[in-house]
């Protein structure tokens, strides 16, 4: 898949800009601090799994440099790779290594974190 | 939100309390709203800056303070590319107007006492702060008395550490500025646990990079009192495949281990042999940070005994320790491994405040190092619990494979990973 089905998907990115939107009535109407550092996090085990992919994926999982965007990305496609990842269907540098720490039911759970991000 | 449960009645009982002396001693609650949980955090860097961001983003209701002595944190993943002379030290220097923008009250100021009792935490101009739950996460300290001759003096001033970044940093770096074609660069490196392993091996392969470019004919000896060291096949790989034979390596079965420093004649000795230098760089054996041990918070190993997923201190309740000054191992005392730690403690926090059980703690440490500016190399691990403890799971984890065949991708991921982390813990 990687390149095509990458580019793909950054094509989907206008659900994302939605999400930002939303933030942005949401700090228009006063719910929140006005400069967009507030906000809250869920606390669940696919958000405390979700935030140790933060050290290499970013904040929410925004990506950084070749290190993939995951906020955002459809639950079944982020679920996928990392099924991939753990089965070394696809190979790629660390996230074999990563994958392979976690259970199906685990990658569910962080997948499902970062779509809603 | 279950008032029947222990732990909320001796929260309860405990805030009282803090209340009650908080009316009569004085403390700051400047922009603090009353009956709301205070977490207080001592440390800016990798693990408390974490913890207070994430405490904060966990629950926005949670007021919470994080004192640090210094108004921006340098970090010290990365400043192996400035004593290198590849960035600047203005890269890798992170100030703290984001945490402050999230809402986290954020003082400067040296932390010298922390009262566990009262759950008061006094600073040396006079102020202080009560908490709920306070985050210690003060990084390292160093023996300096291991060595014969070192001091925090000699450091400063002619064989720096350079293990903590910041001016030590800019010391070195000068000194390999300064250093003609031709000359040694010694480096004594330390035994464990040490802040992380593969830093010192990456710092020499930096300087080699350095010399390589600029001063061809130099040496680079690394005396370790270690028998082995992280990463320590692909570090070999990559230094024979870029510089040759420049950098020696002389471990503790050959006597490595550096026991005396003259900085008058600019030598080291180990294993009863003299050595001189033109640039010595001493990272002496190391412990928990100053505060960690003046809370009372350290074991007879100079680190922190804390319980694993929640990190509060097995010696003093409602205090939690992260990052390099805790025992957390089977994580390395890393930046991410701290980030990750912080992320964790910070959940437990806030779980405990609304008097729920914690997420089933996750972690993850993945460090990138670089052998030269384009051959970067990794080991990563995931850890959980098991049976009360903190297990790597098994069949994930590892290093690069050798033969440097991701090495140049490597190397792309380390620099993606620094943009990464520091805006996950100083950004946005």
């Amino acid at each position: 898949m990687s390149q095509n089905r990458e580019a793909a998907l950054s094509r989907r990115l206008p659900a994302v800009s939605l999400a930002a939107i939303g933030l942005g009535l949401m700090l228009a109407t006063g719910a929140s601090q006005a400069d967009g550092h507030t906000g809250k996090m869920e606390l669940s085990n696919g958000s405390v799994i979700g935030a140790t992919c933060m050290g290499c994926h970013g904040f929410k999982g925004m990506g950084s440099g070749n290190i993939p965007r995951l906020a955002g990305l459809p639950k079944e496609v982020t679920a996928g790779k990392l099924m991939a990842y753990k089965s070394d269907a696809l190979e790629g540098t660390v996230m074999n290594r990563i994958a392979k720490g976690y259970s199906d039911e685990e990658i569910q759970a962080v997948a499902e974190f970062f779509a809603n991000q | 939100m279950s008032l029947s449960r222990r732990g909320f009645l001796k929260l309860s009982a405990a805030m009282a309390g803090a209340g009650a002396m908080g009316a009569t001693a004085g403390c700051q609650s400047t922009g603090m709203m009353a009956g709301r949980k205070r977490v207080v955090v001592i440390g800016g860097g990798f693990g408390g800056a974490t913890a207070a961001k994430y405490v904060k983003l966990f629950d926005p209701n949670v007021d919470v303070t994080m004192i640090d002595g210094k108004a921006s944190h340098t970090t010290c993943p990365f400043s192996n590319l400035v004593i290198g002379g590849l960035k600047d030290i203005d890269e890798i220097t992170h100030d703290f107007t984001a945490l402050e923008k999230r809402g986290v009250n954020v003082v400067k100021g040296w932390v010298t006492g922390v009262d566990a009792g009262a759950q008061v935490v006094t600073l040396k101009d006079g102020r202080s702060y009560e908490y709920d739950r306070l985050v210690v996460s003060p990084g390292i300290d160093f023996h300096y008395d291991a060595i014969e001759g070192y001091s925090e003096e000699v450091a400063n001033s002619s064989m720096p550490h350079a293990w903590q970044a910041g001016e030590q940093t800019l010391l070195l770096r000068e000194q390999l500025e300064a250093m003609p074609d031709g000359g040694t660069f010694i480096m004594a490196a330390p035994p464990n646990p040490f802040r992380c392993p593969p830093g010192p091996y990456e710092r020499v392969s930096l300087i080699a990079n350095y010399f390589q470019k600029h001063k061809p004919n130099s040496k680079i000896l690394v005396l370790d009192p270690k028998t082995k060291f992280s990463k320590e096949p692909l570090f070999r790989e990559g230094w024979t495949a870029n510089y040759g034979n420049m950098i020696e390596w002389i471990g503790g079965d050959f006597g490595g281990g550096v026991t005396k420093v003259d900085p008058a004649t600019m030598t080291v000795t180990a294993g009863g042999t003299e050595y001189q230098g033109d640039v010595i760089n001493v990272i002496p054996p190391q412990k928990a940070g100053w505060i960690a041990h003046k809370a009372g918070l350290t074991d007879d190993s100079g680190w922190c005994p804390i319980n694993t997923g929640t990190y509060e201190s097995t010696i003093h309740s409602r205090i939690h320790v992260v990052g390099d000054a805790c025992i957390g191992s089977p994580l390395p005392k890393s930046g991410y491994a701290a980030n990750s730690q912080a992320k964790n403690c910070a959940a437990a926090i806030v779980a405990m405040f609304h008097n729920e059980s914690p997420p089933e703690p996750s972690w993850v440490n993945t460090c990138y190092s670089l052998v030269a500016p384009d051959y970067g190399i990794s080991v990563a691990a995931v850890y959980r619990v098991e049976d009360g403890k903190t297990v790597s799971v098994k069949g994930a984890g590892g290093v690069s494979p050798k033969g440097g065949v991701n090495a140049e991708k490597e190397a792309g991921y380390a620099h993606d990973w620094y943009a990464s982390i520091t805006e996950d813990i100083w950004g946005s």
